[in-house]
């Protein structure tokens, strides 16, 4: 009979842990910003049609870097999760913290008992009302989650991002603000330049009812970034 | 948790219908599950006659198509057998930016079904990424109402109306439903439920497809009042409640109540209207 190599557990877990955030650095950045008129997602992102950020409920949107499959697998099953709460119960009861307690749990299992652990890390906001304050998530590939505020980042390069973003963006930016400092964020990662066609920028609006969603073309993009007022 | 390896629950497509199908298959609303004549799982809503079941019922519900788009109206009377079962119900409902659906027949199961429709659209929306075309959308709605057909025949018959502005065409449009599925287009004005013949009636008169929002509204409110003229079951303005039928306008920048005081106002102009004609 022959012995399996014996391999500690906490070795395994190293192992697994950096294979993950190698998969999740190599990817490009997403940044989650509260503004005055709600929350702003932007994603460095050169595709126009696999989109990064996503509408998940009324009032929740989610952002994934890593790989597509995994982290769009993921943004489906949080979609099909949050329809059929709302359906069952009432569209009020779908909240941003038990959809980053599913994700937690799962991503959480899927890293501590699959042989590949999911090279993923997402983001969750969930726009808040007159009597609840917003709420931002971050969840990581081991499951674990993080409760942030005012700036979030993930994805490439993004403790560079986030010490770029921390450094500027104050309680009460605009959107317009809040767009510019995201771009500039970028402009400072990439020295080859960063064309504006490659943001990807949406929008949990404060001022609207109902879903609050909303994705902003590369031309709505264009002229939020322009000086022009 | 959620699963989402192939074989779960949350695995699958872009149908929320089907969805809600495995997770909670018990759901009436589906054909698979509603036994044809009675059966095993009968409940006393299954198994007794129509009659033997009080179920409330909604009534007259109408669209036409306007130059900008199409207007949808309906009265907000509930019935059960002969008695008022709520005066201020909803009928009509908004289904995206751009449609809002209509319903006549069995309340319980009609409101249901716009609920579920409502959110089927709004699960393909965010899993595609796009939202269906107008006409994907009406044949969706006919498939969920066959769906239906095994409750239907036992006497809960739910007739849907849906209207909406097609973007590719610049245009209002409107699909009426039989029982069975079948969806007919319309191109200029349907309605339906029990004072639907008295409503038809009026807009046959009254209807040319040169109409503004404002002409469409009145329109819609005079077939309205002769439906509550004629039907029993179908509710009229009450003044005194301060209960005005539901009228809503879908155009381009999409599904838009019609204020109660414009409403009041027009249904007071037609009843001024009507009182010289009738008074000596």
């Amino acid at each position: 009979m022959t012995m399996p190599f014996y391999v500690s557990p906490e070795q395994f877990l190293q192992d697994k842990a950096e294979y993950a955030k190698k998969g999740i650095s190599r990817g490009r950045s997403i940044a989650v910003l509260e503004v005055i008129e709600g929350i702003l997602l932007v994603a460095d992102n050169s595709s126009h049609a696999l989109h990064k950020i996503s509408e998940i409920y009324d009032r929740v949107a989610f952002a994934g870097v890593g790989k597509y499959s995994e982290f769009e697998n993921l943004r489906k099953a949080g979609i099909r999760y949050a329809d059929l709460k709302g359906f069952m119960y009432s569209r009020e009861d779908v909240t941003g913290r038990s959809l980053a307690n599913a994700y937690s749990e799962l991503l959480g299992n899927a890293f501590s008992q699959e042989m590949k652990p999911m090279e993923v890390e997402i983001l969750l906001a969930d726009l808040g009302t007159e009597d609840r304050p917003n709420e931002i998530y971050r969840i990581s590939f081991d499951g674990s989650i993080f409760d942030e505020s005012l700036v979030s980042v993930v994805g490439g390069r993004s403790d560079q991002l986030k010490t770029f973003l921390k450094d500027r963006v104050r309680p009460g930016v605009t959107l317009k603000e809040g767009l510019s400092l995201v771009r500039s964020g970028f402009l400072e990662q990439n020295e080859n330049g960063h064309p504006v066609m490659n943001i990807e920028a949406a929008i949990l609006e404060r001022s609207a009812t109902g879903r609050c969603f909303r994705r902003f073309s590369p031309e709505e993009v264009g002229r939020l970034l322009s000086n022009d007022p | 948790m959620i699963p989402f390896r192939e074989g779960s629950l949350l695995w699958g497509g872009s149908s929320f219908v089907e969805l809600l199908h495995r997770v909670r298959p018990e759901n009436a609303s589906l054909p698979s599950v509603v036994p044809s004549g009675g059966g095993e799982r009968s409940s006393s809503v299954f198994s007794g006659s129509p009659a033997s079941v009080p179920v409330w019922h909604g009534t007259t519900v109408l669209a036409l198509t306007i130059r900008s788009g199409v207007v949808m109206a309906a009265d907000r009377q509930a019935s059960e057998g002969y008695q008022v079962a709520d005066r201020a119900i909803q009928k009509i409902f908004p289904v995206d930016r751009s449609s809002a659906v209509a319903i006549a027949g069995a309340a319980g199961p009609a409101i249901e079904m716009a609920r579920l429709f409502r959110v089927e659209i709004e699960h393909y929306e965010k899993l595609e990424g796009v939202a269906l075309s107008l006409l994907g959308k009406a044949n969706k709605l006919g498939q969920m109402v066959r769906d239906h057909l095994p409750l239907a025949l036992q006497g809960l018959l739910v007739v849907p109306l849906y209207a909406g502005y097609d973007s590719r065409t610049g245009a209002g449009r409107i699909f009426k439903y039989d029982a069975a599925g079948g969806r007919y287009e319309e191109e200029t004005f349907h309605s339906n439920g029990s004072g639907g013949l008295f409503a038809r009636n009026v807009l046959k008169m009254l209807y040319h497809p040169e109409m503004d929002e404002t002409e469409g509204v009145s329109t819609a409110l005079r077939a309205l009042y002769e439906a509550a003229d004629d039907d029993l079951a179908t509710g009229g303005a009450d003044f005194v409640r301060g209960i005005f039928p539901l009228v809503h306008v879908i155009d381009r920048d999409g599904v838009r109540e019609v204020p109660v005081t414009d409403v009041s106002r027009v249904l007071e102009e037609i009843g001024d209207r009507l009182k010289r004609r009738v008074t000596p």
